[in-house]
């Protein structure tokens, strides 16, 4: 078999981009190793409520789904890529299996949209069963509409902890704490870019304050610079102690950002950057999406760095949360308008063409 | 020690989480009727017998390895719950069958 | 400039067996090694101290690997002395499996002709048929003929190797200096001075054991080593109950429960990709061989680059032009691991290879083809 386009995830990336794609009149594939479209941001969007406690962000997923299965494009879930070959030319032939049989296929242009994960970072006690990723709680609300009963601590850094918390407050189940392991140096550091990212980033900002006043509504105690961060418990979790504190738990919520999935690009062997200041490889893509190999490119979240005039960040922010407007992009931009509508946002009616720009990404997990 | 929320849509799939029956919404996975169902650990490790539970729920941490409907090791956060599925704990290395 | 008794170049399994024994022996020890950057055949090895099919037509191969087979469990036992580290080596002999009757036949010609060139060396084997190895291994397939066994083979767990060879050296006075690359050498007899990663060190001997790196280092010390590469690629499998009491040569399991598929050889230059195709022969020669290995899931596949020198033979070699340079080349850089600590190391020390080494020498290359 032969595509034009094989994309390879299908979160918000893969989707906006395999529904465009097959409009285009590409023969389009999009392989997926889960049960529905959505990837993780989206996980479970097809069966939200609109009474949804994640909130309107996560359900402007909607429409991306929608945008799938209304187009063309083959869509195979529950479906594992564990090759590529990359073709000299440009592309090459993926191998997948399903349903526990294998098959190639052979595409022309490849499109990795894998995305992120949770950065693993290991602590004393982390494998304790009552430890998982705050991640893994928000997939457990979004999938199952489950929440962990008694005491649960979230721990970690980043937007996505504040998220969480003030989710699980809204859908019945308040943390008994949340402890932030950014330093407070982190905190210095962001303080000194808020002039000039003041107004570019007002619209996270604006987000940000409002989950931590969210959860000082909700009474959330959040402690502030913890370190030494350790799980304690025999057979399973039963204490979360920190230098200077402990607290009795059935349950620890870790998270300390998001990285880049760069499994299948480093099996391709892709050129990959340490980027110093998230502290994990990035594959080396231009504005473009276009990596080392030809007519393989990388888009979302698993993307790598757009080149030297690298965005500033806040203190433990997600590349996803980033503004995107540098002036690299505005030549990618102009080549583009033709294909793109308006920035899609919640609300307006879908126009039947979704933008490949990272704005098809959500705001906010 | 998972509960649903309130409002949450009423749980119609029955499945059966070591010998237990219980219900669990459209949508869970295995490893979310593992939760369910009260357990916090569905496996021990081949060399260390430690107890391991769902972790990352997407796939990249293999530590909710289970057997489900006799197939042992599977990802059970990437199995979707199905009526009558069968879901029991791994109990170390696979063992192996030779007919 | 730092002063040392001997340099060893290369950080490897060959590099760090060597440079151990060095230690070991008394000597003030550098090893330099390349780092990250380099071939790193050592990460491609599949485990196996192998004998059996070692030196088919050249005895003095033969009787190397099986004099390393008599120093791995000594060479096992005084790292686990000095490091604490228990480097997992079973030592209870292996079996080469055959499916059909040609390679059947072949294998049974291949080890009778061993045994007569070892002549009062002595190579014991045997020939097991069908039935003798299914008693032995259970789930045998059916396409598997027989097999032939000696009790020499073994495997071990290599990284532990690896790492208690390193450790061993460092304990022994060894000086380790990672990332550093050759930059500059300047050979005179017995002295050679090495700039390698900012540092620059010297020593009246110098060993050679950079893997596929050697190609381009032996030259600078009147020496010679035309080793190419050749991609091997490995499929390991979920953790299982144990399965097989002894290694299968192309097939073995890891006392954790791991089983790992071989064997493939490429000639492809310097491309550690990964060839389905490869997988998909190696996959179907270990499930011919036992049909229970196709539920298995596959967790991880890999290939890598191993030496090969251009008759499979180890080249073993002193400079001529420059005494005290030797360098050492071989394809099993596992099995040999006795005797590159233990029997090998100390002929560097005395400052010159014992005899039995000659016939290993790159010189060999140099013999016109019969006129």
């Amino acid at each position: 078999m032969t595509v034009d386009l094989a994309i390879i995830g299908a979160g918000p990336a893969g989707m906006a981009a395999a529904a465009l794609a097959a409009e285009l009149g590409l023969d389009t594939m999009l392989v997926d190793e889960e049960d529905a479209p959505g990837g993780q941001i989206y996980r479970g969007i097809e069966r939200a409520a609109q009474s949804s406690p994640l909130g309107a962000d996560y359900l402007a997923g909607r429409e991306l789904a929608a945008g799938l299965r209304g187009s063309t494009a083959h869509y195979r879930p529950r479906t594992t890529v564990w090759h590529i070959d990359p073709d000299a030319s440009r592309g090459g032939t993926l191998s997948l299996t399903a349903a526990g049989k294998s098959e190639t296929v052979a595409a022309r242009h490849i499109l990795i949209a894998t995305g992120a994960i949770e950065r693993p970072v290991p602590l004393p006690g982390w494998t304790l069963p009552g430890v998982m990723t705050v991640g893994a709680a928000q997939i457990l609300l979004k999938t199952a509409d489950l929440v962990p009963e008694g005491r649960a601590v979230l721990a970690g850094q980043g937007p996505l902890l504040f998220l969480v918390a003030l989710q699980l407050t809204r859908a019945g189940a308040p943390p008994i704490a949340v402890l932030e392991t950014a330093p407070r140096a982190n905190y210095h550091a962001a303080a000194r870019q808020l002039p000039r990212v003041l107004w570019p980033g007002r619209r996270d900002m604006a987000k940000g304050l409002a989950l931590i006043l969210g959860l000082s509504r909700a009474g959330i105690a959040v402690r502030r610079a913890v370190r030494g961060l350790r799980a304690l418990g025999r057979g399973r979790l039963e204490r979360v102690s920190w230098e200077g504190g402990e607290i009795a738990a059935d349950h620890l919520f870790l998270h300390e950002g998001v990285i880049p999935d760069t499994q299948i690009s480093l099996a391709l062997q892709l050129a990959h950057r340490w980027d110093d200041r998230q502290l994990c490889w990035r594959p080396v893509v231009d504005d473009w999406g276009r990596t080392s190999l030809p007519g393989i490119a990388i888009a979302g979240d698993g993307g790598g760095m757009p080149g030297p005039r690298r965005r500033r960040c806040r203190a433990g922010s997600p590349r996803s949360m980033r503004p995107r407007r540098s002036g690299a992009s505005t030549t990618r931009n102009a080549i583009a308008a033709p294909w793109r509508s308006a920035p899609a946002s919640p609300g307006n009616a879908p126009s039947g063409r979704f933008s490949t720009r990272s704005t098809a990404r959500p705001k906010a997990c | 020690m998972f509960r649903p929320r309130p409002e949450s849509p009423a749980a119609t799939i029955a499945v059966e989480v070591e010998g237990r029956t219980i219900l669990v919404p459209a949508g869970a996975s295995a490893a979310a009727a593992v939760l369910m169902a009260g357990l916090s650990s569905i496996r021990e490790t081949p060399v260390g017998a430690s107890e391991r539970g769902p972790y990352c729920m997407m796939g990249i941490c293999f530590d909710c390895l289970a057997e489900i409907d006799g197939a042992p090791n599977r990802q059970s956060c990437m199995v979707a719950a199905r009526p009558g599925m069968r879901i029991r704990r791994q109990r170390g290395a696979r063992a192996i069958e030779m007919e | 400039m730092r002063r040392f008794d001997a340099i060893v170049i290369g950080g490897g399994l060959v590099g760090t067996a060597i440079g151990y024994g060095l230690a070991r022996a008394g000597l003030g020890v550098v090893l330099l090694d390349e780092g990250d950057v380099a071939y790193r055949a050592s990460r491609g090895n599949f485990g196996l101290v192998w004998v059996q099919t070692k030196g088919l037509g050249a005895p003095h191969y033969q009787r190397w690997t099986r004099r390393s087979a008599e120093e791995w469990p000594l060479l096992a036992a005084e790292l686990g002395e000095r490091t604490g580290l228990d480097v997992g080596l079973e030592q209870k002999g292996g079996v080469q499996l055959c499916l059909g009757e040609a390679e059947l036949a072949k294998r049974r010609t291949m080890v009778e002709q061993m045994r007569a060139e070892a002549g009062n060396f002595g190579f014991e084997y045997r020939m097991l048929d069908h039935d003798e190895l299914a008693a032995m291994l259970p789930g045998l397939g059916p396409s598997v003929t027989g097999a032939s066994w000696t009790p020499y083979d073994g495997h071990a767990n290599s990284l532990l190797l690896f790492h208690a060879l390193h450790k061993g050296f460092a304990g022994a006075g060894g000086t380790y200096l990672p990332n550093c690359t050759v930059s500059e050498a300047v050979a005179a007899p017995g002295d050679f001075r090495i700039a390698a990663g900012g540092e620059t060190v010297g020593a009246p001997r110098i060993v050679l054991a950079a893997g596929l790196g050697n190609a381009a280092l032996a030259p600078l010390f009147g020496l010679s080593a035309p080793v190419r590469p050749q991609r091997g690629q490995i499929l390991v499998t979920e953790r299982t109950t144990r399965a097989w009491p002894i290694p299968l040569g192309s097939l073995r399991q890891t006392p954790e429960g791991s089983i790992l598929l071989g064997s493939s050889e490429e000639d492809v230059g310097f491309d550690t990709s990964q060839k389905p195709e490869i997988m998909r022969a190696i996959a179907r020669r270990a499930v011919l061989s036992f049909p229970w290995l196709a539920e298995l899931q596959i967790v991880r596949a890999w290939a890598a680059l191993r030496v090969m020198p251009p008759d499979g033979l180890p080249i073993y070699d002193e400079s001529e032009r420059f005494p005290g340079a030797f360098t050492a080349n071989c394809h099993s850089g596992v099995t040999l691991a006795g005797a590159h600590a233990r029997v090998f190391a100390p002929m560097v020390a005395t400052g010159t290879l014992d005899p039995m080494l000659a016939p290993f020498t790159a010189q060999r290359f140099d013999v016109p083809a019969a006129a």
